[in-house]
């Protein structure tokens, strides 16, 4: 299976052990990845909040890429760029003129024809049960706290991704490779995403009840599937602990770090000892 | 020129109608962030409905909202209530509300969407770079100035930081999207 890719700013940044988590994992599962040329920032929150047509242009200019070369399914790991890239889709496919208009400013004709997937989506597609078939090692020590987040589920009419309050696709992918996942109150609250240099204490006051919970429901890891969240519970932690006088010691997890685990592939060769939070 | 401060402005910035909003309170019920706040969501919302902009638009919660949609998924009358609140920012900013603190969600994201019309993509330390100057000569803060600064060995030693970002090759295709967008008076 051949897939189209859209990394994303993060993961060819700082979150680059996603990068290398999702890109191990899915080889093992046998999904070849073919990078979109010349890719450019989807906008994120900024393009949204201070120019709404950058906020479809940017996006639109990737999907546009994605259709001339001939792309049927587009993966964006990161939720906020497969947010951004299913918003202006819809956005595009639902009126004419700005479809128009925005093929004019982007110097491709974008039509929406190419589907956007996360991380999850590609799973599911691959199907639970045969990476189940394909997996070589039990996640029976793990206990994770699933977190969702903001945008896997939200806006629902945009992402139309599981439910937008008890979503359970995670929780069922790492149920069949062994793992026993916990229930908890905070899936889908969210950790501060993008406000993590520009509004620090409120990352950290989120981010520390996150942890709390997970932890008072017996969670011993937390899995993410974005990498903002990652950033904010991970690299965070040391500083929420500090602030909270508190004592966290919560590995967080990409999903396909946990699922890399259960094919077999060894932790370096998905980064996760390139992660803040290790296991001792 | 700012924009006037009216219902007309707000509605037609966030494409949404306060009218249709009953004041059952579920966004205020759960937003993360409630307790932060002067107003509440629905009060801000009540705010709107009065004709009162200015004193929403004026409100120190629209700078504590972290843009996570749950009031707007929640909404019983589909109001884009998120949405308002970006804005409520965006006539705050304009007509001078907002206080240093506050404007640095602001400086943030003008610094990240000029770093993407430069580069194409982000170019991490260089969008750190520029928001903490930026930010230091807003309001002059030392201890914000050097805040993260003890992160940057500890990114480096996990090979999470790129001193050489990979930007795009047609840049100049990126500069022409970013001027065709800006064109219509929205400022970046």
């Amino acid at each position: 299976m051949e897939i189209g890719y859209y990394p994303g700013c993060a993961l060819h940044g700082s979150s680059n052990d996603y990068e290398m988590s999702v890109r191990a994992c899915l080889a093992a599962l046998g999904v070849r990845l073919r990078e979109l040329d010349d890719w450019i920032c989807c906008g994120a929150t900024a393009a949204h909040s201070l120019n709404h047509k950058l906020a479809v242009a940017l996006p639109a200019r990737n999907l546009g890429l994605a259709e001339r070369d001939g792309m049927e399914e587009l993966l964006a790991p990161c939720p906020m760029c497969s947010m951004q890239l299913m918003k202006a889709r819809r956005l595009l496919f639902a009126n004419d003129a700005l479809q128009q208009e925005i093929s004019a400013i982007v110097e491709l004709d974008v039509r929406g024809t190419t589907q956007v997937c996360n991380l999850i989506q590609i799973f599911q597609q691959v199907g639970y049960e045969r990476i189940q078939q394909a997996a070589t090692q039990q996640l029976g020590e793990f206990r994770p706290a699933c977190y969702y987040g903001c945008l896997l589920t939200r806006p629902p009419g945009v992402v139309q991704f599981d439910d937008c309050e008890h979503p359970q696709s995670m929780e069922s992918l790492l149920s069949e490779l062994g793992a026993a996942p916990v229930e908890w109150n905070y899936k889908t609250e969210c950790c501060g995403a993008g406000m993590t240099m520009a509004n620090e204490a409120t990352v950290l006051e989120l981010g520390h009840r996150i942890l709390s919970n997970a932890a008072a429901h017996g969670a011993n890891c937390l899995v993410v599937a974005c990498p903002m969240c990652h950033v904010n519970l991970d690299m965070k932690q040391a500083a929420i602990n500090q602030r909270y006088s508190a004592e966290h010691d919560m590995v967080v997890y990409y999903l396909s770090d946990l699922v890399g685990l259960a094919l077999g592939l060894a932790p370096a060769a998905l980064g996760i000892p390139r992660h803040f939070v290790v296991r001792k | 020129m700012p924009q006037d401060l009216s219902l007309d402005t707000v509605e037609e910035l966030a494409h949404a109608r306060v009218q249709d909003c009953y004041q059952c309170g579920k966004c205020s019920a759960g937003c993360p962030i409630v307790e932060r706040m002067d107003n509440l969501p629905n009060q801000l919302l009540r705010l709107l409905q009065l004709g009162r902009i200015e004193r929403a638009a004026a409100s120190a919660a629209i700078w504590e909202c972290v843009s996570c949609m749950t009031c707007t998924t929640r909404c019983p009358k589909a109001v884009d209530c998120a949405g308002l609140l970006d804005a409520l920012r965006q006539l705050s900013i304009e007509h001078g509300f907002a206080s240093p603190a506050q404007r640095r969600t602001i400086l943030f994201q003008r610094a990240f969407l000029d770093n993407i019309r430069r580069n194409g993509r982000l170019a991490e330390l260089e969008l750190v770079r520029q928001f903490k100057m930026q930010g230091f000569l807003d309001d002059l803060s030392v201890p914000q100035l050097f805040k993260d600064a003890l992160l940057g060995p500890q990114l480096l030693r996990r090979r999470k930081l790129h001193l050489r970002p990979r930007r795009v090759k047609d840049r100049k295709l990126v500069g022409r999207i970013f001027a065709r967008c800006q064109a219509n008076g929205e400022k970046p």
